[in-house]
């Protein structure tokens, strides 16, 4: 029996402002307040709000056999709290439902699995903890940004204890096989594969209002259709796309949300069924194992890292990024942290893609991918700048790592003795009639765990 | 298919833009084995490349008969111009020219630059003209620019064959807004009367069509190219200072070109960073102003006016330089950024550039927008992974932009306006 997976991403980035190279060390605001604010309510006015309600209503019209599973990244949490609280009640009445799975991915919309091992399972956590605060689960399936997926990116994925990762079921990597089954991780077989269906999952996301399509107007009939007249023994579809595809991609106005109504009545005239991703991987069984060697994600004809990592001015400027990764992590300096959080985004490298994929990118502010790089590494070196001024450059991270521990060793330390003077002080105001030699032992006592500590 | 061009210049002898894309753009044209191109100049000084055309000197067609013979013309106009065609044209001298001042071959004298007294010039290549027209064969009358606009309405009136009028540049370019009323009343009067309008950018076509009231499907636009650079060019190593970038302003030190702009982006650049230097290299009138307002400004130890530049001089300042700008108020093309992405220069150029149309290799600033500007030149010169890709990926558009192509769009004009006629 085949069952739909069905996965919504749902991410928003902090647009950067203008930032001029005669701002470095003067601006340390790199963010546009008014287009975030504008971005964030119009995603929620046209994408967000009717097709999150379309989905809850699905569930409770279907009494929960409808299924459907979301991921937020941090960032777009962050913003959605300060912009548009309502979704997240929305969101929350969706895991109230029982019937829609959040899935960990990470904090930042980031490329730190690629290069920052530390940084991506810090971030991971970090989105997790968030999830669950908000929803109320801790997700068990992880889902990369963008879908980036490698050999290695897996084994660390299945170190850090989820059970299933979603990717692209792209051609180059199945060859002869079919995306409909579940896969697992050759590094790791603990972890189990996902894989997106592109064809279908294009045909909503990419093609559903396009009227040059030979197959306009689609009807979700003749969509469970297609699904149904795949091989019998194929078990999983797996359709995954960016939220936004249904309203902003997809206007309203093509009906697309009315075609998502008419799928679970459809699915279940034809005997299929939804999942979420944790069930498909509780319940199925792995057929083989995928071998990934360069990653590979959901964009752009050739499902690889070019979109953000293609030219000479993103690997620049990642590399750039990355290098004052360890740095950051050392510092505890929270604005420092927080735009680390922003700065990472993979959406800035995408703005610097020199790529023609056919589609029009939305490069927002900037008019070419020069500009792009300009704007960015003007902020990154100002906080690079900002980075490098917390500690001093000439200590590489590891002796700084060192003397970061003694500095926070010792702090301890400090306040242990400060808590056993205060004992000590106590002690001899409620005993004021011991004579004055055993008041001086108090001090006496602290010299020598001063001479021990010199030590 | 047989044309008939009227030019002001040619190289070698050139003094602005108009020249090298004349040349240009004939040189691709000439690639179509059955493309015959007459082209007239008004003074032709030998030394001319006439391998893909035919040159005619306008100081060489007679207007007034004289009897002279064959050695003497030989001797006088040898050099550029097979005598035979002398005696062909002074068989169609068509009026009495007796009270023009000619020389003693019947001819009027042209100084081929742009004097002052350049509309009695630009009326005495018109009155040649008609002389041409009447003698040679053509399907087509191709004119570049205003100067020669009258001198092929005077040729499409004789023969009856349609015009072509090529537009280098408008008055509106070269005045910014001041238009001079005889230049735009000969300019008008060609749109209107030609049979179609090649501009060299669509920014030019919009000009064409709104300040000139002309038809838009009478004009279309037909980018310019850029000559592949030669050999001993290539060969010239540039003396650079590895401590030390330098930013490049090559042109006309003129309104029109935005000197003061770049000024301005210099000092802003200076005030953060020390190890960039300025050339602004040219002449013009408003150079005094720009030495002033660079002193004034406190940069003159890092700006400097090292004059006119020309020949292979342009290109070892370009090759020295790591950042060409071009931030023009109104250029109705702008070849200079092609020849300096062609020696692997990037290139920062204006929106409001012509060129800036078809390239997509280099920084496009608004040439107001001196905090961009300044942006731009700092982020060169600041981060190598830019200044690579726009070497590297600047180099590779430039040379795949052809005259040859160019050739093609014009052939594919003169046909469509040849099936209308």
């Amino acid at each position: 029996m085949k069952t739909i997976c069905f996965y919504f991403e749902m991410h928003q980035i902090f647009r950067l402002k203008r930032y001029r190279f005669f701002n470095i060390g003067t601006d340390h605001y790199y963010y546009d307040d008014y287009a975030n604010e504008t971005a964030i309510n119009d995603v929620v006015e046209r994408s967000y709000m009717p097709a999150l309600s379309v989905l809850l209503e699905m569930i409770n019209n279907s009494k929960g056999e409808f299924k459907v599973a979301l991921s937020l990244s941090g960032v777009a949490m962050e913003q959605l709290e300060m912009h548009a609280p309502s979704v997240i009640d929305l969101l929350r009445k969706l895991a109230d439902t029982g019937s829609c799975e959040f899935l960990a991915e990470t904090y930042a919309h980031s490329l730190s699995s690629l290069k920052d091992e530390d940084g991506f399972r810090e971030e991971v956590k970090r989105q997790c903890n968030k999830t669950k605060l908000l929803f109320g689960k801790m997700p068990k399936v992880f889902r990369n940004t963008n879908l980036i997926y490698s050999d290695e990116v897996g084994s660390m994925v299945a170190d850090m204890g989820f059970k299933g990762i979603l990717t692209e079921g792209a051609k180059h990597i199945l060859g002869w096989k079919s995306p409909h089954y579940l896969y697992h991780c050759n590094l790791n077989p603990s972890l189990k594969v996902l894989l997106r269906d592109y064809k279908l999952s294009d045909d909503i996301s990419l093609r559903f209002s396009n009227s040059e399509w030979s197959e306009y107007p689609l009807f979700a009939d003749n969509y469970i259709g297609w699904i149904d007249a795949l091989p019998q023994d194929e078990q999983v579809i797996n359709l995954f796309m960016n939220l936004r595809d249904l309203g902003i991609s997809q206007p309203l106005s093509s009906n697309i949300l009315d075609f998502m109504k008419a799928l679970p009545a459809c699915a279940k005239a034809k005997g299929l069924t939804f999942s979420t991703p944790s069930e498909v991987v509780g319940k199925l069984k792995s057929v083989a194992a995928v071998d990934v060697s360069h990653p590979l994600s959901w964009s752009d004809e050739e499902r690889d890292v070019t979109p953000w990592l293609g030219n000479v001015l993103q690997r620049e400027a990642f590399n750039r990024l990355y290098s004052v990764a360890e740095r950051v992590r050392l510092c505890r300096d929270r604005r420092i942290k927080q735009d680390w959080d922003y700065l990472q985004a993979s959406n800035h490298f995408r703005y610097m893609t020199t790529k023609s994929s056919g589609i029009a990118i939305d490069r927002g502010i900037y008019d070419s991918p020069y500009d792009a790089f300009t704007n960015y590494m003007n902020i990154l070196g100002d906080f690079i700048n900002r980075v490098n001024a917390l500690y001093p450059e000439d200590i590489d991270n590891e002796e700084l790592n060192s003397l970061l521990t003694t500095i926070k060793n010792q702090g301890e330390e400090l306040a242990a003795l400060h808590k056993e003077i205060e004992i000590l002080q106590t002690r001899t105001i409620k005993e004021p009639i011991v004579n004055s030699e055993e008041v001086v032992k108090g001090p006496a006592k602290k010299k020598t765990t001063k001479k021990k500590e010199s030590k | 298919m047989k044309v008939l061009m009227f030019g002001w210049e040619f190289p070698p002898h050139i003094l602005g833009g108009l020249g090298t894309a004349s040349y240009g753009l004939t040189r691709g044209m000439s690639l179509q084995p059955d493309m015959q191109i007459t082209f007239c100049i008004p003074r032709p000084w030998g030394d001319e490349d006439q391998s893909f055309l035919k040159i005619i000197g306008m100081n060489s067609t007679p207007v007034v008969w004289r009897d002279v013979n064959w050695d003497y013309v030989n001797s006088r106009i040898g050099s550029y111009m097979n005598p035979q065609d002398y005696y062909d044209l002074r068989d169609h001298i068509y009026a009495d020219f007796n009270y023009l001042h000619t020389n003693d071959l019947g001819c009027i004298e042209f100084s081929g630059r742009y004097p002052d007294n350049l509309h009695e010039e630009i009326n005495n290549y018109s009155i040649v003209a008609g002389v041409v027209a009447r003698q040679q064969q053509f399907d087509v009358i191709h004119s570049h620019d205003w100067l020669t606009y009258p001198a092929g309405l005077h040729a499409k009136q004789i023969s009856g064959k349609p015009l072509v009028i090529h537009v280098h540049a408008t008055d509106f370019d070269r005045s910014r807004g001041n238009v001079n009323p005889t230049v735009y009343a000969i300019e008008k009067n060609g749109m209107d009367h030609a049979d179609h309008i090649m501009c060299v950018s669509e920014l030019t076509r919009q000009t064409v069509i709104n300040k000139y009231h002309q038809d838009p499907r009478k004009v279309t636009t037909v980018h310019n190219a850029v000559d592949p650079i030669s050999q001993d060019i290539m060969e010239i190593v540039p003396k650079k200072n590895p401590k030390e970038k330098i930013v490049t302003f090559l042109g006309r030190i003129t309104m029109q070109k935005g000197p003061e702009y770049f000024v301005e982006a210099a000092a802003m650049v200076l005030n953060k960073t020390k190890n960039i230097r300025f050339v602004m290299a040219g002449n013009g009138d408003m150079m005094n102003q720009m030495i002033r307002l660079a002193a004034q400004r406190g940069i003159a130890d890092r700006f400097h006016f090292p004059g006119f530049m020309k020949g292979k001089q342009v290109y070892e300042v370009l090759k020295a330089s790591d950042v060409y700008i071009m931030p023009s108020v109104s250029e109705p093309f702008g070849i200079s950024p092609l020849e300096a992405m062609q020696v692997s220069v990037p290139t920062i150029i204006s929106k409001q550039s012509g060129c800036a149309e078809i390239l997509n290799n280099c920084i496009k600033t608004d040439y107001w927008d001196i905090h961009a500007m300044a942006d731009a030149i700092y982020s060169i010169c600041t981060y190598p992974a830019l200044y690579e890709s726009l070497k590297v990926e600047g180099k590779k558009e430039v040379d795949n932009i052809k005259w040859e192509n160019v050739g093609y769009k014009v052939r594919d004009i003169y046909e469509e306006v040849l099936k209308k006629y």
